[in-house]
């Protein structure tokens, strides 16, 4: 049993002749699948056998000046600690960022797949791809992965024809448009955080700074969150990163060591 | 595991530790190969050699692994034949990526750590999950005993994080002998509390001059 993945296939051989050596590798790949008959009881042991790298905070706004987007950098397998250092903010082209939420293998794969189609794009139409064009080629494709155990939460933000564009996309099939999202198990905390200061009207700095705190804020009380908090702005011009802080030295920002009073100071005994 | 009737994984356990260094790419992983409690063998390299500047290091189920590395190599070898040249070790990284999911839905059992030399010289060290989730890292530790030696690499060599603005210089302090060292170390005591790790050290260290190997004894019970 093979799926189709014809959308994989690059679109002619590079070199004719030369790829008769190769006849199975250079060929289109297609998902190799298990020869069982129970292949969600399969797909399920050989999850919890691999524990593939989860856990997150992401969050994504639209204000008046274009789009904030913004991530923690931690990725857990179970309770380990994987990594503390991830990109969860994946950059599509110069005007487009994805985030990744979920399994870390499928959010990065099918980016870089949709980074292709949109550069393909780019090159067929001679114009950049629309934020709601991109969006729906991953959600159609995701859609196509359905109950196979892809695990993908993810935002697609960015700047195109029409001004800033916001999509939610997932693995069930999900493709949201919105001005502010949250995705991720810290997704409530930064949730309170960003409904709680956003403003249509808010200039960049005080949004990348709503962005950056509403991601502090879900670091502190989600286990599975933390390592650096990263802050990125899409407006007219394309994308920029905006700041990138370790989330415990932001501690000390939110919450500055005060030094308490002395009530009494200790006296010296007078020696004797 | 094995109460499905189709199932047709093992954990051979072992251990793989990676270091990159300014100039150099030191590559480590014990020779012992085992299941349960009894061990196949003490004397198992599980170490590959993909390409002049480009070395794997695997644990989890070794049958998934050979699979693995003679993909890589066959592939490895068409890219030769295509391009006169040698693969680049960020490309065989992200092959390798792409190789592991193309196996999402069958996975390959298998916790890769790859290290190398970069266009420019520099050590790089890529670190994996079983699907191809893949990152580029100062060091690393996979297997059975990296949640012993991973908080001690942390601990001895922790950069700042790439991901800082502005950006901060991230080079392993350390020079050659002294990541080589380390390494010993980290296995000498992750051999003290794992079970499926021992026997021997198999070390590479990758430089500008070529790749040197180096054993060293571990404890053998």
């Amino acid at each position: 049993m093979k799926l189709d993945t014809s959308g994989l296939e690059a679109p002619a051989p590079i070199l004719g002749g030369i790829d008769d050596l190769s006849v199975d590798f250079a060929a289109a790949q297609s998902f190799d699948l298990p020869g069982c008959a129970d292949f969600d009881g399969f797909q399920k042991d050989a999850v919890q056998m691999v524990k593939p790298a989860k856990g997150t905070t992401t969050l994504a706004f639209i204000f008046k000046e274009g789009v904030i987007v913004a991530a923690d950098s931690r990725a857990s397998m179970g309770g380990y600690i994987s990594s503390q250092s991830v990109k969860k903010i994946i950059e599509i082209n110069p005007y487009m960022l994805g985030t990744m939420a979920g399994g870390a293998a499928d959010c990065q794969f099918w980016h870089r797949n949709l980074g292709i189609k949109c550069r393909l794009h780019e090159l067929a139409n001679k114009r950049r791809i629309s934020v709601t064009g991109a969006s729906k080629l991953l959600a159609n494709i995701l859609y196509s992965y359905r109950g196979m155990g892809l695990s993908v939460g993810t935002m697609i933000a960015g700047w195109d024809e029409k001004g800033p564009g916001l999509y939610y996309v997932d693995s069930e099939g999900g493709r949201l448009k919105g001005t502010r999202f949250s995705v991720g198990s810290g997704s409530p905390y930064a949730y309170g955080v960003l409904d709680n200061g956003y403003r249509y009207d808010l200039s960049i700095e005080e949004a990348a700074e709503l962005g950056r705190r509403a991601i502090y804020h879900a670091t502190f009380r989600d286990g599975a969150s933390g390592g650096v908090a990263s802050v990125y702005f899409v407006g007219p011009n394309g994308w920029k990163k905006m700041s990138g802080d370790d989330v415990g030295e932001l501690h000390y920002k939110y919450y500055p060591v005060t030094t308490t009073p002395v009530e009494q100071e200790m006296a010296e005994v007078p020696a004797a | 595991m094995s109460r499905r009737g189709d199932w047709v994984y093992e954990n051979n356990g072992g251990t793989c530790v990676a270091i990159a260094g300014a100039d150099y790419c030191v590559v480590a992983a014990d020779t012992r190969l085992s299941t349960g409690y009894s061990i196949y063998t003490r004397d198992y390299s599980k170490i590959c050699k993909l390409a002049d500047k480009c070395v794997l290091a695997s644990s989890g189920f070794q049958g998934d692994i050979k699979a693995l590395q003679k993909n890589l190599s066959a592939r490895h070898l068409i890219y030769q034949h295509q391009h006169n040249k040698q693969m680049s070790c960020p490309a065989m990284a992200q092959l390798l990526s792409n190789t592991l999911y193309y196996k999402r839905f069958f996975p390959y059992y298998a916790f890769n750590v790859l290290g190398g030399l970069d266009n420019e010289g520099k050590g790089c060290v890529f670190t994996y999950d079983a699907v191809g989730s893949y990152e580029r890292v100062g060091y690393s530790s996979q297997g059975s005993g990296s949640t012993l030696i991973m908080p001690v690499l942390d601990n001895q060599l922790k950069s700042p994080s790439p991901l800082l603005l502005p950006a901060k210089d991230s080079v392993t302090p350390l020079s050659e002998m002294e990541a080589v060292d380390l390494v010993k170390d980290v296995f000498a005591s992750a051999t003290e509390r794992d079970i499926y790790t021992g026997d021997k050290l198999e070390i590479v260290i990758i430089n500008a001059s070529g790749i040197q190997h180096e054993f060293m004894e571990l404890r053998k019970d």
